[in-house]
């Protein structure tokens, strides 16, 4: 009869081996199961030197193990000292497939067969999941494996690539890189082409096709591997291709399904929820506790003391406060009263109507990430067209939204319980309304990130902030003349989805009277002359379109398309058609504001017979800019080549107003019609780069820029998901002498980023053991006269421009031509 | 979201900075400079002793001086509302200007001697940077096409990657073709002298003659060699076009730099010239 343990840890990362030390110090009957040969797989699996950092500083660490920042090698090897000296019970090479039992019966099945018994269950298998393995005959030989962790170690062999996403691709594309190893690399992708991939992993990948570097086979899917072959079958039969290596990156699948096995409930249905938490880490099944990465916190530190204080939780020390309490505690002291943190939390949970849905735990995460005011009477809060993307709830008081820039006085108020500033959230556009205080408040500020993942993981928000979204947008639409009430119908019937990228919402023709707001993204407006579309707009997020056939004889004049993915709520146009008829001084007046709109088709119908070229280039251009993801960027560089003399001081200024390193690549990108897209920040509306970085290190400023602070941990997370390559990994260069010394002495390596050359040879002389971290262009944030890069182009050649001014033709356009 | 018109200039050339302001001022300093000379000054003789003549002197040396300091702004990125395309344009417009308040200082009174010196250095710079303007306006367009899509790096990676391809290529032949190809790999140059990069071609490049060569026997060639002789061939030729495609590169690079080659060291001539003309004339007159 095999001993029950009192608790079993999952997972020996940072989360797990935290509580197991903690279990071991305190004399508790425990077990460390780990799937792989060694401790916390995934900092092993880091690249080889990597600095680790040890962030948010200023949370203290709780745990039995040490951990400051420092070499992966450094940390795993203090780990393992501790461990042993710990006397921590570890089994390795053991990966739990199934838990079965209750509190105080659980058992754990490992893939071995083995049966560990323990009373209660930690989990701490972060996200990684497990990498997709190879189910056909002969997919357990040893040649296969699932990582590459040198792509150079390999000579003259045979090796087959399978998976056409990025991490396949980036192997290839490593493994065929230096010709003098002379592997024959082939790349298998099951697909006809590679959807998963970044376009400009793919771009590679053919051209190293193309060059007959590598050989790529699509449709392809393998039937049997044996030793020196593989066998597959492709579109027009079989093949049987020489192997001596198989690197199979057909993705992972996340431990979800795993741990919902387990019983586990999670938040929501999306990708990105977690589990359902107790203060003290207990899942919806009593006795199994989740901690770490899995639990939603993505930080070594943070796992390491939930480690700790779920060990404490379930030896019964229930009263434990969070090594975070005083974090939060100095949030609240400004407030009135003598409350603690856990009365607060509740106070704004009960007064908030999006918060009801929440967990203590939840609350507790996303109050970290937020700021309380108070605010007084007639106090200020944000100004129209401020840009900021945080979300406000009011606890307490009430606001007064100015809805008429012209007239201060005109307000329409938001009561407790509310909240506001959601449109900025969602589009991630400027205000649109100043707002202030209209009694004393106390109001919560929760910045974008935090917000946004609170949307998409507890569906009670989502579809609160959506109504209200929707709602305050059609308001404004129509203006003062409607009421909530007349809107109830029109609201509870609209519908939210998502458009992908040259789908049309609206098609010019057709006699629908729909109108859509568009949430995120933007759309393009374009009226075929001939058989030929052309351009006439562009519409970005936090517009509607489609309000036009309500006032027209029912026809639509322009087709709308999506050009990026977008997020639209569709109102049936039958509840407007009724509430007009009802209300014609308000149809009226909405006429007059589609004054402009009208003209631009009636122009473009009039030129119907000579439309001009120029507009012809325009539409071409617009769609190529598009395509260059300036329909979902706020900001971005452009150069006139017809101006550009190539002479890179936009670059030597870059460096030089950024401790040496130039955010742009101006020469890379791509050209149309002698207009430049160089590798550089788009500072999109939703930028890509912000949606995985650990630290929560890139923020939107109040001026809009994308940028990265200080607590980038240097994961490369960013890097990979910004689409348009803009993100690079660096070492700050050492300092160099100043402008003066190299123009009358030429001392220094002069102006601009300094070659490589000259940053080995003055490292050679000083010690810079300083970590790489995520490098982009901050729109020179901070730097009084702004963008570096344009002010020190001698030609005019470099622009920065925003996509709606830049795209839309322009009323001076239309009456040049 | 409009971003801040901070980071934004406007979009037009230099030389159309602030609807002309600086060509505006131009033709301001031209006819102030004209009229001060026409009206205000005949005793005893038109030049720079009198004080039209000094005015004149004083405001053309100090547009000198100004006029050099581009250099050093074009690298000092210090904080402020600076542009340099607004400094690129009065430096354009002033440093002509120059013409009408240099020669009219010297009230036409040359000879061989120093302050002559001083202005025959000061006109070669200016025409030096008429060139300069001449290139600016002209080339960018025609550098733009010619690259297409690829950077210089990437135009330089793609040569590698031929001369791989070429190499594979070549492998089933004889040594003799061999050895042609050998050359093609390693004896092609590109860049060189300034007057070779401006030329944008070069007569023995090895790789045109290893395409002749090539273009040749693949006319007499057997059944046998015909099938690797056109693969080879195929590749060269793809070479050989890159190759031309980035010397007109080099050309257009060499181009906008090359008159800077005279425009600078001239201004520093210039600078030795000016400031030996203003010590002889306050000490030996
Ligand atoms: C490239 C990169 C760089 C990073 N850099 C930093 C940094 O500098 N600083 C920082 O604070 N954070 C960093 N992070 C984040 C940090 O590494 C993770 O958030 C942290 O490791 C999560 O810890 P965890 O204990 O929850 O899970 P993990 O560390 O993921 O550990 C889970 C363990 O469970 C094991 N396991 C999984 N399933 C089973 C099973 N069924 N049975 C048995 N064992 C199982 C795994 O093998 C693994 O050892 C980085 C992340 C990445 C990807
Ligand atoms: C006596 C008068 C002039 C002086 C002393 C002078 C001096 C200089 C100097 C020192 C530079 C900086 C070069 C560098 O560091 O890259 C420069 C650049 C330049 N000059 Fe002049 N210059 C004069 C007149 C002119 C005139 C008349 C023109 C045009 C008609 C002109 C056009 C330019 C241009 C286009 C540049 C390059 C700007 C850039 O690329 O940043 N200059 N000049
Ligand atoms: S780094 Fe990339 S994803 Fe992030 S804002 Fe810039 S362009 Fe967009
Ligand atoms: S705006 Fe500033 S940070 Fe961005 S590319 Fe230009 S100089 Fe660099
Ligand atoms: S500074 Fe202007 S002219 Fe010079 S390379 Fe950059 S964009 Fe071209």
């Amino acid at each position: 009869m095999s001993k029950t343990y009192d608790i079993a840890i999952i997972g020996s990362g940072p989360a797990g081996l935290s509580a197991a030390a903690h279990a071991a110090k305190r004399g508790i009957s425990h077990v460390l199961i780990e799937k792989a040969e060694h401790l916390s797989d995934t900092i092993y699996k880091y690249q080889k030197g990597k600095h680790v950092m040890a962030t948010p500083d200023q949370l203290v660490l709780r745990a039995d193990v040490d951990f400051e920042a420092g070499t992966r090698e450094d940390i795993l090897q203090i780990w393992d000292k501790q461990a042993d000296t710990a006397k921590i019970n570890i089994i390795y090479n053991a990966e739990v497939m199934e838990i079965s039992g209750t509190k105080g019966g659980f058992s754990l099945k490992t893939k071995s067969g083995k049966n560990i018994k323990a009373a209660n269950v930690v989990l701490g298998i972060g996200t990684q999941g497990n990498p997709n393995t190879m189910r056909c005959e002969g997919g357990d030989l040893s040649h296969i494996q699932y990582q590459l962790d040198d792509p150079s170690a390999y000579f003259d062999e045979d090796i087959i690539v399978i998976g056409g996403g990025d991490a396949g691709i980036e192997n290839a594309l490593g493994l065929c890189a230096d010709p003098d190893l002379e592997n024959r690399v082939t790349l298998l992708q099951r697909a006809p082409d590679f959807p998963k991939a970044k376009s400009a992993n793919v771009k590679a990948l053919l051209a190293a096709k193309n060059d007959g570097k590598m050989d790529v086979i699509t449709q392809a899917t393998t039937s049997s591997v044996e030793e020196g072959f593989i066998n597959i079958d492709v579109k027009d039969g079989t093949d049987r291709l020489p192997c001596d290596r198989i690197i199979a990156r057909m993705g992972s699948a996340p431990p979800r399904k795993f741990v919902e096995n387990c019983g586990v409930e999670f938040s929501s249905p999306d990708r990105l929820a977690y589990p359902v938490l107790s203060p003290s880490f207990e899942t919806s099944v009593p006795g199994l506790f989740v901690i770490g990465a899995l639990a939603g916190y993505p930080l070594i530190k943070h796992c390491m003391n939930q480690g700790y204080d779920v060990v404490e939780f379930i030896s019964g020390n229930v009263d434990l406060k969070p090594a975070d309490e005083p974090l939060l505690a100095a949030k609240f002291n400004k407030l009135p009263g003598q409350h603690s943190v856990s009365e607060w939390l509740e106070f704004i949970r009960t007064k908030v109507e999006i918060f009801q849905a929440l967990t203590p735990l939840q609350m507790r995460e996303f109050m970290l990430d937020s700021k309380v005011h108070i605010k007084k009477s007639g106090q200020t809060i944000f100004k129209r067209n401020d840009i900021g993307a945080s979300l406000f709830s009011i606890a307490r008081g009430h606001v007064n939204v100015h809805i008429n820039p012209d007239d201060f006085s005109k307000t329409v108020p938001i009561g407790e319980g509310e909240i506001f500033g959601e449109t900025g959230l969602i589009s991630g556009r400027k205000r649109n309304a100043t707002i202030t205080a209209a009694a004393g408040s106390i109001l919560v500020e929760t910045p974008r990130n935090a917000a946004r993942k609170l949307i998409s993981t507890v569906p009670a928000v989502k579809k609160a902030v959506d109504r209200i979204a929707t709602e305050r947008q059609l308001l404004q639409i129509f203006g003062s003349g409607l009421t909530r009430e007349d809107l109830r119908t029109a609201i509870d019937d609209a519908e939210i989805s998502t458009v992908k990228a040259g789908i049309a919402l609206i098609t010019e023709g057709d006699d629908d009277t729909d109108i859509y707001i568009i949430q995120s993204g933007s759309m393009v407006v374009e009226k075929l002359i001939g058989d030929k579309p052309v351009f006439l707009s562009y519409v970005p997020a936090g517009n509607y379109v489609g309000e036009m056939a309500l006032f027209e004889d029912g026809r639509r004049t322009a087709s709308v398309k999506a050009a990026v993915k977008s997020e639209v709520i569709k109102v049936k146009g039958a509840h407007f058609e009724k509430l007009l008829s009802e209300n014609p001084a308000l149809k009226d007046k909405i006429q007059d504001e589609l004054a402009d709109r009208r003209a631009m088709n009636a122009y473009v119908e009039g030129q119907k017979s000579n439309f001009s070229s120029v507009a012809d280039l325009h539409g071409a251009r617009a769609n190529f800019l598009i395509e260059q993801g300036l329909g979902e960027a706020t900001d971005a560089l452009l150069i006139d080549e017809t101006l550009c003399i190539g002479c890179n001081n936009c670059e030597l200024a870059c460096a030089e107003a950024h401790e040496g390193i130039s955010r742009l690549d101006r020469e890379a990108g791509t050209t149309f019609a002698h207009l430049h897209v160089p590798t550089s920040c788009r500072h999109c509306e939703h930028p890509h780069c912000m949606s995985d970085c650990p630290p929560n290190a890139i923020h939107r400023a109040p001026d809009g820029e994308v940028f990265i602070d200080d607590t980038c941990i240097g994961c490369g997370n960013c890097q990979r998901s910004c689409p348009y390559g803009v993100i690079q990994m660096q070492k700050t260069p050492p300092r160099k002498p100043g402008l003066l010394p190299w123009i009358f002495f030429g001392i220094g390596p002069g102006p601009g980023q300094a070659s490589e050359k000259w940053v080995k040879k003055k490292l050679a002389t000083q010690k810079n053991d300083a970590p790489k971290k995520a490098v982009k262009c901050d729109m020179c944030k901070g730097i009084k006269g702004g963008a570096a890069c344009v002010r020190a182009c001698p030609t005019g050649a470099a622009i920065r421009v925003s996509p709606e001014d830049y795209l839309s033709m322009s009323k001076q356009q239309r009456e040049a031509s | 979201m409009a971003i801040p018109k901070k980071h934004q200039d406007e979009h037009s050339s230099f030389l159309a900075y602030k609807n002309y302001r600086y060509f505006k001022l131009f033709l301001l300093l031209c006819i102030v400079s004209t009229t001060l000379y026409v009206w205000f000054d005949f005793t005893p003789a038109r030049n720079g002793g009198t004080w039209v003549g000094y005015t004149l002197g004083i405001i053309g040396a100090l547009l000198i001086l100004w006029l050099t300091f581009l250099g050093m702004r074009k690298r000092w990125i210090s904080q402020g509302r600076w542009s340099l395309k607004g400094w690129t344009s009065a430096h354009v417009y002033l440093g002509l200007s120059l013409i009408f308040v240099a020669t009219l200082h010297t009230g036409f009174q040359f000879g061989w001697n120093l302050h002559t010196l001083a202005y025959a250095l000061m006109m070669g710079v200016i025409i030096s940077g008429l060139f300069g303007i001449y290139f600016y306006v002209v080339l960018p367009r025609q550098m733009s096409a010619n690259r297409g899509e690829m950077s210089q790096a990437a135009m330089l990676d793609e040569v590698a990657n031929l001369d791989r391809m070429l190499r594979d290529a070549a492998q089933p032949l004889d040594d003799i073709y061999i050895s042609k190809v050998q050359n093609s790999i390693n004896k092609t140059k590109l860049g060189g002298g300034i007057f070779k990069r401006i030329s944008g071609r070069n007569r023995k490049c090895t790789t045109h003659a290893a395409t002749r060569f090539f273009r040749e026997e693949l006319r007499r060639a057997d059944n046998i060699t015909h099938g690797p002789l056109l693969d080879l061939l195929s590749v060269l030729e793809r070479k050989n076009a890159l190759l031309r495609q980035i010397r007109r590169h080099i050309r257009f690079r060499a181009l906008l730099e090359f008159w800077l080659y005279f425009h600078i060291p001239l201004t520093f001539a210039l600078l030795a010239a000016l400031t030996a003309h203003i010590i002889s004339v306050f000490f030996y007159s």
